[in-house]
């Protein structure tokens, strides 16, 4: 790679006729270099100026890298490569920018949640224990959360799949364009208003204290829509060539659906409940407005208040003792294990039974 | 496309007429079939209904109450006999905070969903956006967390550092202390809806057809002006529509905000100071100490939000429709 | 403003497959040479080796030398933007920008490669949409969308497109296999003028085509499916067609096989 004398010449009013193909290039090893001396640099003006932060050292490299690329390449290879190197190197600092805090992310619950997450921790819950001692357990939250997910999930599934179904294979007309429209709205409603929307109803016009249920209902509100969305994604997927040799067959159109259509698209209905149970699984708000939270175990999910780990975790934030915090940590480790673990078995599901097309 | 006009004589294809509801020989199994699922629809309109309807209803008992001007207050006091309580520092903060995590989120993610579709090696390129994807998943009350014990500790240093070279503006200015502020909660909120603008955003840029960019290409663009010719271009409306799914998130976090912010009711020209709020987490905060008359109240503010981000839903479906011609989709 | 190309064992790679094996040819400056073959036999990779984007496709590899005059596209320190930009090309499905107006649709190549005054701009777009037989179409809507034009409409666009940076050479990927018949009578009229300052290299399936516009004609095959494509002659177009002097070319052009 070495570099070349001729110089584009630019266009100056008529027709730019280039005499040579040839275009001055920096050399291969110009970019780590020049990464290697703003690096340096970064941290030399850091210590030097007695700045804390290492955020700040890495803003002042990532700069001086940018400005460094852009004038090199300016000087040598003109300004259209110079653009085309700053666009690359913007596009890698977009990256690692957003690399660091969420990889930080993931290593902090890590690091910090495995420090009291044990078999104790997951056996017991935190009866009579006050906040600032160490020790204590989720298992009242894995329950409640258990239970309040399931119920959400029983109610907003079959619902879901029913207005999907109807939408794809039945849906003409005014009602299904109405469906359609507020399955959008829905879709955008923030988890705390549906959260008001059942403390409205619910607790202060019927009445009923806190439950399990009340959160229950509200997390299905959430769920519904994502449930509608993503099974009618995939009941269009199934050709219309199946419904009709089955309907030609003279199978009733009900019996096509459920012996026809359904069982081709399971795999990514499946998937679709199993995110959007995961997604429900982490939701804190209504949790907070209907269940309320509880140290105890309560098995009940229709009566009195329960615990919910993602409240768990914002609980014992509150408390504020070391103690507490370990706990919070450890509770978020085993709830983002478990969104995790759901999202990796949905999308298997989805890999497995997708449909053996190439594209 | 060159069909005969033969096949007019024929009699109509099965397959046109897919309706069961042909009038008369309706099975049971059939219409049981049909009520079932209309039936989910029509409770999908109801329930939307009920909370119009409801959170409408108990709004207005708490504004009726409200002894002060509901949206020009600068103060949260729902309890007593003389409850007097507004939304104009919510608003402001949500409002505020919700900018910030879109000016710093939507270019990020650009780059990201550019650096996944077109820059990364190919064999990194899709794991990644597995990884993202995952990544979007991770549930709100970790991200506050988070925000909370680890990136709070992490700015003050940046914050004072704003604050020596920007503070002459007063919005960067910064007196020590915890860094629990407005602006915060702008960059964890940019944080969190990084991963789903990404997802949203790379999808589209991996469905630019080839021949576009081989038209760029052709006429002898950098990679960088094949982006700005092709991809961009078309892509722009589906990085409307995830900046707006973005937005959406943004307007309506709850626990991120509650856990990081350190709420006060005061509209503060600096957002690097603590101080300010949310709707959001107004309500998360507020309602453990409220009665019924406050949980009404609260009502009320997340009715506005509610409709806030109704607004903004439908502007970026707007957007999107008047684009459309321009999509290229029909190419 | 024509180049003449010199091609020298030349081989094409997707990955480890080797798509055209040691191609060489010459293809002469204002003239018409035409690429025909079977499916798959490598005259659209080939084609695609003599502006560098072939490897531009994931995986693509190219070995040997293709001389553009005195130059070698692929000598080192050769930029491939440079190529592209002297090299045109026109692809088989018209593809204008759909987000830019007819006119930002010309001018796109000329904005990349430098500033022009507005009337220098105006005057190179009608120039070029005149040499594309297009100017009386759309010279009332320069500013509405490219794709809302007509198929063959759109395929004279991107001439005008390709032109429009006076390229030296004019490289077209099956430009009419689109079109309707009528569009294509029109395009095949333009390559019948554009030669007369260009150098182009057509691909097409369609031998009466080849026949019709072509001044020398290259005739490409492939010994077996997964096997690399070669060249097998390259001749007057009119000898091609009449006296072949290898077999398997009056074969195919007799419509033995193919």
């Amino acid at each position: 790679m070495s570099v070349m004398t001729d110089r584009r010449p630019v266009a100056d009013g008529g027709n730019p006729l280039p005499v040579s193909l040839k275009q001055a290039r920096l050399p291969r090893w110009a970019t780590p270099a020049l990464a290697l001396v703003a690096a340096g640099a970064g941290c030399g003006i850091g210590l030097g100026a007695g700045l804390d932060s290492t955020v700040q050292w890495g803003l002042i490299a990532a700069l001086l890298f940018i400005l460094g690329t852009f004038a090199l390449a300016a000087g040598v290879e003109g300004a259209r490569q110079a653009k085309d190197r700053l666009a690359t190197c913007l596009v890698w600092v977009c990256f690692l920018l957003a690399v660091v805090p969420l990889a930080s992310l993931l290593w902090e619950t890590v690091a910090r949640g495995s420090k009291v997450l044990d078999g104790y921790f997951l056996s017991h819950s935190m009866g009579t224990l006050p906040d600032a001692m160490p020790g204590g357990g989720i298992y009242h939250a894995i329950i409640g959360t258990l239970e309040q997910v399931g119920l959400a999930a029983l109610i907003a599934a079959p619902v879901g799949l029913l207005t999907a179904i109807y939408l794809v294979e039945y849906g003409r007309g005014r009602l299904a364009k109405a469906v359609t429209f507020f399955v959008d709205v829905m879709t955008g409603i923030p988890s705390i208003v549906a959260g008001l929307f059942v403390l409205s109803v619910w607790i202060l016009i019927l009445g009923f204290g806190p439950s399990g249920f009340a959160g229950s209902m509200a997390l299905a509100i959430l769920m519904m829509p994502v449930v509608v969305r993503s099974t009618e994604e995939m009941l269009k997927l199934v050709p219309n060539e199946l419904r009709e040799a089955s309907l030609a067959l003279g199978v009733p159109k009900w019996r096509t659906i459920l012996k026809v259509v359904l069982p081709t698209s399971i795999g990514g209905i499946t998937t679709g409940v199993m995110l959007a149970i995961a997604r429900i699984t982490g939701e804190t708000a209504p949790v907070l407005l209907l269940v309320w939270g509880a140290k105890t175990i309560n098995n009940n999910p229709f009566e009195d208040a329960q615990q919910s780990l993602p409240l768990y975790v914002f609980q014992q934030w509150q408390q504020g003792s070391d103690a507490s915090y370990d706990r919070a940590w450890a509770a978020a480790l085993v709830l983002i294990a478990f969104v995790m673990i759901l999202n990796l078995v949905a999308r298997g599901i989805a890999r497995w039974k997708a449909p053996k097309t190439n594209r | 496309m060159t069909h005969s006009s033969s096949t007019a004589d024929l009699p109509p294809l099965p397959q046109d007429d897919r309706s069961p509801v042909s009038g008369k020989a309706v099975r049971p199994g059939d219409r049981i079939f049909l009520g079932l699922s209309r039936g989910s629809g029509i409770a999908l309109l109801v329930i939307m209904a009920a909370i119009a309807v409801f959170l409408t209803y108990r709004s207005v008992l708490a504004i009726s109450g409200d002894k002060a001007n509901f949206f020009t207050t600068l103060d949260w006091n729902a309890t007593g006999t003389d409850p007097k309580f507004g939304i104009a520092v919510l608003a402001f903060g949500t409002v505020v905070s919700s900018v910030i995590a879109m000016l710093i989120a939507v270019p990020v993610a650009v780059g990201i969903a550019l650096f996944i579709s077109h820059y990364a090696p190919r064999k990194l390129a899709s794991p990644l956006g597995y990884v993202i994807d995952l990544l979007a998943a991770v549930p709100s009350i970790i991200y506050g967390l988070w925000g909370a014990l680890f990136l709070v500790p992490h700015l003050s240093g940046l914050y004072g550092w704003l604050d020596d070279y920007l503070g002459w503006t007063g919005i960067f200015s910064y007196s020590q202390g915890a860094a629990r502020s407005l602006f915060t909660v702008g960059i964890l909120l940019a944080i969190m809806i990084l991963p789903i603008v990404t997802s949203v955003s790379r999808e589209v840029f991996l469905q630019v057809p080839r021949m576009h960019e081989e038209a760029a290409l052709a006429l002898g663009a950098t990679r960088w002006e094949v982006i700005r010719m092709s991809v961009l271009p078309f892509g722009r409306s589906g990085v409307i529509s995830a900046s707006m799914l973005g937005l959406g998130r943004a307007l309506g976090e709850t626990m991120a905000v509650a856990t990081v912010l350190s709420p006060s009711f005061l509209i503060n020209a600096s957002l690097l100071d603590p101080g300010g709020g949310t709707f959001a987490q107004n309500i998360a905060s507020k309602f453990s100490e409220a009665d019924q008359f406050g949980q009404d109240a609260l009502i009320a503010s997340g009715l506005v939000l509610f409709v806030i981000t109704l607004l903004v839903n439908g502007a970026a479906r707007l957007i999107i429709a008047r684009r459309k011609e321009y999509s290229g989709a029909a190419a | 403003m024509a180049k003449r190309i010199d091609v020298s064992g030349l081989s094409a790679y997707y990955g480890s497959h080797k798509a055209i094996d040691d191609i060489s040819m010459t293809v002469e400056p204002r003239s018409v040479t035409a690429f025909i073959g079977p499916s798959g036999c490598g005259k659209s990779t080939f084609l695609r080796t003599l502006n560098r984007m072939h490897e531009v496709t994931p995986g693509g590899r190219v070995e040997g030398k293709v001389m553009l005059d005195a130059e070698n596209l692929y000598g080192s320190g050769v930029d491939p933007v440079a190529v592209r930009r002297t090299v045109g090309m026109v692809f088989q499905r018209p593809n204008p920008f759909p987000t830019m107006s007819i006119f930002d649709n010309v001018a796109a190549g000329l904005r990349l490669n430098g500033s022009y005054k507005k009337t220098e701009l105006k005057d190179i777009v009608e120039k070029s949409l005149k040499g594309a037989n297009l100017w009386n179409e759309v010279k009332d809507r320069l500013n509405k969308p490219g794709s809302g034009l007509s198929g063959g409409q759109q395929q004279r666009l991107c001439i005008a497109r390709a032109i429009a940076v006076e390229p030296q050479v004019l490289l077209m990927d099956e430009p009419c296999s689109a079109l309707d018949p009528i569009s294509t009578l029109a395009i095949e009229d333009l390559i019948g003028e554009l030669k007369e300052r260009f150098t182009i290299v057509i691909v097409t399936h369609n031998m009466q085509q080849a026949a019709r516009v072509s001044d020398r004609t290259a005739f490409f095959n492939l010994a077996a499916v997964g096997q690399p494509g070669k060249l097998i002659e390259i001749d007057e177009t009119e000898r091609i067609f009449s006296n072949p002097s290898v077999q398997a070319t009056e074969d195919y052009i007799s419509g033995r096989f193919g």
